[in-house]
């Protein structure tokens, strides 16, 4: 066991270190400091377009996406590596939040079923931002129940015709590219008729509807199908083994968010540090340091926990669902410290106006954008039943869907046609 | 980096596995704590046939020189069956004090007979159901005489000797003090399997570890060390009262199905798996902090005590809910785990204590 570095990993260190010095934009150091969870503050400057001319910088030096294969933009680079890298990007790495869908979790399921030709057409523009994917798999009627999804895709000749909605997709109005589960089969068991494929998201017939969220912001969408065709060499794996290609894209989707995932602490450890209550400075308040140090112990124990999977991933072993538990503590613990910050700082603590409210109402729009950590990407509740039945081996639970095709699952009265 | 332990590590705790699968079952916990012994000591000796006692201590004095590493990973064997031995007092903190602070003939007396597991040692602090410090100690040291009264010790039964925390003209002192002859007496604990003892000290003769005066200064440093040992006890129970509950979940019908299949225990089950974890990848860092002696040892040491006290309480506690009316019988092992969970979360000072540690060791913040 050795948490330090190895001379290689000095090496390599101090290469990364240097460059960013030389190259990262600076100038977004100090709006960057006050992003939230969900919220990229980027000062004056459009946040999409500083997002991809960092991406840029950074593939044509070959530091983006370094763990990937260098004929696919990347750099070869080692699980290891790769955590330096995050490390000295540091606050830069901010930036990424508009690839992290299409990089970690689109990218891999491309890898592992794509062509050779496709893979060499899209890989490389996905890791240098030039090109954004999103990935379209909840629906108004699967969420949770993903596998209940609902859009069709009908072979026609060489192409397939899409029709139906998904929703919840992150970055759709600004995506060239999607991966879409589809399904094919509705005469056979749920997860028996599902075929995945990616597609042109400028193609005729889809219709992007931003949703105003609970928060007043629009990171998610509507997607609606109307007779869009995808080429049937767009399929990605066989038609009807889309849930095996969706189980790729959300495992890698649990590791992308779980290695590096907010929690709230900084912010929370800042506050503290120069807020004076009626009783004193809030540091010596018994309170406020009993659940501070519940909170560092949470999220020094995910870092580790991150650090654990990468040596794991480095000897070869496949991340497996333990990795689950990251979202579902940094999810909570934002929430509970976002609420807690704001109760410390009185009604004052509920100013939402940036130019007003401390570090640019960072708290605030934490408190306002942590109830989707807790949904987006398997609620809590989904988390929870992984770990109990695919890490603890406990039985599934009775289901009513079970064994039977999918047309003649229950459904509610208003839910329209499958 | 490497954050994983070797496997050279890994064989050593395979070892212990299997020895006290066949040597240590819940049922040898039971023999002791229903009082049939003061102590298991066959597993004992099993134990320092396998040279355990001595594992980071230095070859020079006569122990395994192998360090901390695979000590951590006995710990967690050791606390996954509840092994009835004095090993977390005698090795956690009675050889870290000596190694620490003795000097060079103290560690010739005492190391050789601690490695080999002849000599049983403990630390002697709490006077009573209060936290103790260094302005409300009542056991003094007058000279090389030791009077007073120390209310549990842990394994004061089973010790030939103790480090005593003790109030002197210095300030406060930590002091070894041999304990043949001086009058022990067993006290009721929650844990009863750890033989606890109140100590009477009457002119007891006595000699200092360390210099006089550093006596609060010292234990600190010794309870951070041992803190990280105590975290490998505290997930090595933990697993098993979550292994525990999953057995049970699985096999236990009701309203015809298995109980484990209903979503309020499976989401309670799922939480704890989610604290051992988190508790478990915090005791790693800071065994590696504590072999290196790392400069955020003491950081790492208290975050690693406070995720395994909330791991292993929250663990044995749900056991028994899961478990229902049967965790609650005196048959079952359940409450032999929520006894343990509850000794060892207070072994070196509560929760409480603990957290202002981890708050007073975190660098400042960046603003």
């Amino acid at each position: 066991m050795d948490f330090s570095d190895t001379a290689a990993e000095t090496d390599f260190r101090q290469t990364a270190r240097a460059w960013i010095q030389d190259n990262a934009p600076t100038y977004l150091a100090a709006p960057l400091s006050g992003s939230g969870f969900g919220s990229t503050r980027t000062g004056d400057f459009d946040p999409i377009a500083e997002a991809k001319k960092w991406q840029k910088t950074k593939a044509e030096a070959g530091w983006a996406c370094i763990q990937w294969p260098k004929e696919y933009g990347g750099r070869g680079a080692t699980p290891i590596e790769s955590v330096i890298w995050s490390q000295e990007e540091g606050i830069y790495g901010k930036l990424s939040g508009t690839f992290i869908i299409g990089q970690g979790m689109c990218a891999p399921t491309m890898m592992a079923y794509a062509g050779e030709e496709a893979k060499l057409r899209y890989l490389p523009k996905l890791a240098s931002g030039e090109e954004i994917w999103c990935q379209l798999f909840s629906e108004p009627h699967g969420g949770s129940d993903l596998a209940g999804l609902r859009t069709k895709a009908v072979k026609d000749g060489d192409t397939w015709v899409i029709n139906g909605q998904k929703i919840w997709t992150s970055g759709a109005q600004h995506s060239d590219y999607g991966i879409l589960i589809t399904r094919t089969d509705s005469d056979v068991a749920k997860h028996r008729g599902l075929t995945m494929f990616f597609l042109d998201m400028k193609s005729d017939g889809v219709d992007i509807r931003p949703i105003k969220q609970a928060n007043g912001d629009s990171g998610f969408n509507e997607v609606f199908f109307d007779n869009v065709r995808i080429p049937d060499a767009q399929r990605l794996g066989e038609v009807g083994d889309g849930w095996k290609v969706a189980l790729t894209t959300l495992m890698n989707e649990r590791l992308a968010i779980g290695g590096s995932i907010a929690t709230g602490f900084p912010e929370i450890q800042a506050l503290v540090s120069e807020l004076v209550l009626a009783s004193g400075p809030a540091s010596g308040d018994q309170a406020v340091r009993s659940k501070l140090a519940d909170w560092y112990a949470k999220s020094a124990g995910l870092k580790n926990t991150g650090a654990r999977a990468i040596s794991a991933l480095s000897k070869g072993e496949i991340p497996g669902p333990e990795n689950s538990i990251g979202k579902l503590v940094a999810g909570g613990m934002m929430q509970d410290i976002a609420k807690f910050a704001v109760d410390l700082q009185g009604l004052g603590g509920l100013v939402t106006d940036p130019e007003i409210a401390r570090s640019q109402a960072q708290i605030q729009s934490m408190l306002m954008r942590s109830p989707a950590v807790r949904i987006e990407g398997g609620t809590d509740q989904i988390l929870r039943n992984i770990i109990a039945e695919r890490v603890l081996g406990l039985p599934e639970d009775m289901r009513a869907d079970k064994g039977i095709a999918f047309s003649q699952i229950p459904t509610s009265q208003d839910s329209g046609t499958r | 980096m490497n954050f994983d332990f070797s496997s050279e590590d890994r064989m050593i705790q395979e070892q212990v596995r299997r020895f006290l699968s066949e040597q240590s079952p819940l049922s040898r916990h039971r023999s002791v704590m229903e009082g049939e012994s003061l102590q298991a000591s066959d597993v004992w000796q099993g134990l320092a046939d396998l040279g355990l006692q001595g594992t980071a201590i230095p070859e020079a004095y006569g122990g395994v020189g192998a360090g901390y590493l695979p000590l951590c990973l006995v710990a967690q064997e050791l606390g996954g069956v509840l092994a009835a031995v004095p090993f977390s007092s005698s090795v956690y903190l009675a050889t870290e004090a000596i190694t620490c602070f003795g000097s060079t003939d103290q560690k010739e007396r005492y190391l050789p007979k601690l490695a080999s597991g002849e000599w049983v040692g403990t630390l002697a602090v709490s006077e009573g159901p209060h936290a103790p410090s260094p302005t409300n100690l009542t056991v003094v040291r007058s000279g090389d005489r030791l009077s007073g009264k120390k209310l549990v010790v842990p394994h004061g039964l089973a010790a030939d000797f103790a480090v005593v925390l003790v109030s002197s003209d210095a300030g406060t002192d930590l002091v070894l003090a041999g304990l043949e002859g001086v009058e022990r007496s067993a006290v009721e604990i929650v844990d009863p399997s750890i033989a606890a003892a109140t100590i009477d000290f009457a002119q007891t003769q006595c000699e200092s570890l360390g210099e006089p005066g550093d006596g609060w200064a010292m234990l600190e440093t010794v309870q951070h060390r041992a803190a990280v040992l105590y975290a490998f006890e505290q997930i090595g129970g933990a697993e098993q009262a979550l292994n525990m509950a999953v057995a049970y979940a699985k096999e236990r019908f009701a309203f015809g199905r298995p109980i484990g299949s209903f979503q309020s225990l499976k989401h309670m089950m799922a939480d704890m798996y989610v604290a051992l974890k988190l508790a478990e990848s915090n005791a790693y860092y800071a065994a590696w902090a504590l072999q290196n002696d790392a400069p955020d040892l003491g950081l790492a040491a208290a975050t690693a005590r406070v995720s395994a006290t909330q791991a292993f309480q929250l663990c044995a506690r749900d056991n028994i809910q899961v478990h229902g009316g049967m965790g609650f019988t005196w048959a079952f092992d359940c409450h032999l785990f929520y006894r343990r969970s509850n000794y060892l979360s207070l072994a070196l000072g509560g929760l409480n204590e603990w957290e202002n540690k981890l708050v007073d060791a975190l660098p400042s913040a960046v603003a």
